[in-house]
């Protein structure tokens, strides 16, 4: 792609307005989601924390997640933390990296390492509260 | 960026004058705390690991639940769990304030120093708390 040295517009600014991500305000909106969601869900995810502090035998760990509340928000908690991590992180390697074959390897990283953490947490916690 | 000769094509980013950037400024709570806002962030981003260990070893019984719980309790572990503790509730707290500047409110001179200060004091106050809370239960 040529770039006219006259233009006063940045590279950033031909990709169509929608940022360095390709992307326009749905992350934006991701992220206040998220947010909101994950106010009342890290209260929780803390309260499970606090309740299996100390607890070294597996069976009173599985007594825990046998409750619904626990699973059922610990897999809330999970899954907006997915999403809330992801387009967080997005942000950051949007503003340090700057190669853009870099920049796209980081992106397909981050996707993949936030999807690989929510699905092993959540095959965990599954296992956890229903086997 | 006078002397710098830069042919057509060639890195235009030199040829941009550059917005006066984190090194003119004095240090301020409100930018310190923009700062840490992203730095726990990413923390807690890493964090998951150890959160998916721990769930995974519990999954899994046996001699790797007995692994992580030793971790945990160890004097490294709960170095982390400190350092995940305040990292969540740092990042938490900011959210809050986010979430407050969404809504439109907190913009002016007074608030932006309260809403500063007050991420900070209620992030270290409720690690503290709950830090204390965990030893004593």
């Amino acid at each position: 792609m040529t770039h006219d040295p006259s233009s006063i517009r940045s590279p950033a600014g031909r990709v169509g307005f929608l940022g360095a991500a390709k992307s326009g305000t749905g992350d934006l909106w991701l992220m206040r989601v998220t947010t909101a969601a994950l106010v009342p869900l890290a209260i929780a995810f803390i309260w499970i924390v606090l309740r299996l502090v100390g607890k070294s035998n597996v069976a009173d760990v599985r007594a825990e997640f046998s409750h619904p509340c626990t699973a059922i928000f610990l897999l809330l908690f999970i899954l907006a933390s997915i999403v809330h991590m992801r387009v967080g992180m997005q942000s950051i390697l949007d503003d340090y990296i700057h190669a853009p074959r870099a920049k796209e390897w980081a992106m397909i990283g981050n996707t993949l390492f936030s999807i690989g953490f929510g699905v092993a947490a959540i095959f965990a916690v599954l296992k956890l509260s229903l086997f | 960026m006078a002397g710098v000769e830069v042919k057509q094509g060639q890195n235009i980013e030199l040829r941009r004058p550059l917005s006066p950037h984190l090194s003119v400024y004095r240090p301020m709570l409100t930018m310190m705390m923009s700062i840490a806002h992203r730095i726990t962030g990413g923390v807690l981003y890493v964090g998951t690991l150890f959160l998916v260990w721990y769930l995974l070893a519990a999954a899994t019984g046996g001699a790797a639940f007995a692994v992580a719980a030793w971790f945990f309790g160890s004097f490294l572990g709960q170095l982390i769990l400190f350092g995940f503790t305040f990292a969540l509730l740092h990042h938490f707290f900011g959210g809050i304030r986010h979430l407050i500047w969404d809504a439109g409110y907190g913009f002016d001179k007074e608030w932006r120093e309260y809403l500063a200060a007050g991420t900070l004091a209620a992030s270290v106050a409720t690690t503290l708390i709950i830090f204390i809370a965990a030893h004593l239960g």
